[in-house]
């Protein structure tokens, strides 16, 4: 009897020691961190309630900062920095960088939700980003997941009526906390529970960046990043027309790291559906393409100062003449009458060709890509 | 590095033609796979890496040892916390 009282009793204390160690245990969250204003409030609003936050950063490919800094020539006077890991830093968390260009894939080519404004399959980006942080959330025993969404910012992703989607198809559900605009959805889980306090969450709505600044300011926080252009390539229409020209070339949805960074770069024409050419634009863009010369045929003027063209596709002899003529058309040969080009196979075989450059009139507009 | 300690390792990686964030997420899969104390060598030709690497360590609690940048390619050697 004093044995099965002694176990009975054993058993209480486990289960009460249990009960107190998850109610004492601290709430882990970690927040997406996109560099922007909203995730930074996001995750600091989370953090001043006690709760432990790392950050998530998703590297689709599109991303506007970091390959196109280096790049550009123009864009190295002012070293940019990355603004995710600087936003890390200003909340001192810890970043995960989360390299998704592989599985990014699938949601670019086949988005469920279709795309916005351009090639922005913004619904699908975000249920896709949010599920991979359920995931993560599993695998490294963290309780929840912050964004910084605000119902009614974004026209695609961010509307009333999308907030919820997100949370249902990327699987956090109720585990997904938006404390920006908190007050205006369903209680989360957190919530519920009591790990976080609901009215010490916001209830921002709209386009206005008003009530952000007011509480970046109240935060001490002055240097944040608002890229008025966004942050991913994909919102951009140029950069958009490119990708599907690719496509439409090919004949095929598809494209590779090489590809996303080669839309970013240069002045893109395409005169047949054969190929198309990638003419530098600056002295930077020249030495990026210079790494690829071993993976397209490429061009450049022998007798004048000019750019380095690359060919993308199969071109004929003819064309690549007349890849010549536009090459040439790019550099201070343009108003010779004659222009020699070095043209360059992939296994560095080079051979000169004298060519007229091409007018501007005779450029047809729709080979401007 | 010739005062590694006796259970530390150097590793080089090499991650010329990435560009920013590429090294920095190739530095941090890298550095999961070692140990504390260990030495981190990496070698890159995208010059964002000089204030990424060091941004990526400083939040991660990782020591920077020495930066070199010399003909186009930048190198940052790192101890793992
Ligand atoms: S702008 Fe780009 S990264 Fe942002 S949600 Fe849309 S597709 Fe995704």
């Amino acid at each position: 009897m004093n044995i099965g009282y002694g176990l009975v009793a054993q058993g209480i204390i486990t289960y009460f020691y249990r009960i107190l160690s998850v109610m004492s245990k601290q709430k882990k969250a970690v927040a997406l961190i996109s560099g922007g204003l909203d995730s930074l409030l996001a995750a600091k609003t989370v953090m001043e309630q006690g709760i432990h936050v790392e950050g998530i950063n998703f590297f689709t490919g599109f991303c506007v900062e970091g390959h196109t800094h280096a790049i550009r020539k123009k864009d190295k006077a002012s070293p940019k920095r990355n603004n995710a890991l600087w936003s890390a830093e200003q909340l001192g968390i810890k970043l995960n960088i989360i390299d998704i260009i592989d599985e990014y894939k699938d949601v670019l080519i086949n988005p469920k939700h279709g795309y916005g404004a351009n090639m922005n399959p913004c619904l699908d980006c975000k249920v896709f980003m949010v599920h991979k942080a359920k995931q993560w959330i599993e695998e490294n025993d963290f309780d929840f997941i912050i964004t910084g969404e605000v119902i009614g910012q974004r026209p695609m992703s961010q509307r009333k009526d999308t907030m919820p989607v997100i949370a249902k198809e990327s699987g956090a559900d109720d585990l997904l906390v938006r404390p920006l605009c908190a007050k205006n959805l369903p209680l989360t889980l957190p919530e519920r529970e009591g790990w976080i306090d609901r009215e010490k969450l916001h209830g921002f709505s709209g386009r206005t960046r008003k009530p952000q600044l007011a509480l970046a300011d109240a935060f001490g926080f002055d240097d944040f990043a608002q890229p008025a252009g966004g942050c991913c390539f994909l919102t951009d229409k140029s950069y958009s027309n490119k990708l599907v020209d690719l496509w439409t070339a090919r004949g095929r949805k598809e494209y590779d790291l090489d590809d996303v960074m080669l839309l970013k770069v240069g002045r893109h024409i395409r005169p047949k559906k054969n190929f198309k050419l990638i003419v530098a634009r600056e002295e930077g863009e020249a030495r990026f393409l210079q790494g690829y010369k071993k993976e397209f045929i490429n061009m450049n003027c022998a007798s004048h100062k000019g750019p380095l063209a690359m060919i993308d596709g199969e071109p004929s002899e003819e064309d690549l003449l007349l890849a010549a003529q536009l090459t040439a058309r790019y550099g201070q040969g343009r108003d010779a009458e004659f222009v020699d080009v070095t043209i360059r196979e992939k296994d560095g075989v080079e051979r000169l060709v004298t060519v007229k450059p091409i007018k501007a009139d005779q450029i047809p507009l729709q080979w401007m890509i | 590095m010739d005062d590694l300690g006796k259970n530390m390792t150097k590793e080089i990686l090499n991650a010329k033609r990435l560009l920013c964030p590429l090294p920095v997420i190739r530095t941090q899969d890298k550095v999961k796979t070692m140990n504390a104390g260990d030495i981190l060598e990496v070698i890159c030709t995208d010059p964002g890496v000089m204030q990424d690497i060091p941004a990526w360590c400083r939040i991660n609690g990782h020591k920077i040892l020495e930066t070199i940048s010399a003909e186009m390619e930048y190198t940052i050697i790192l101890q793992v916390a």
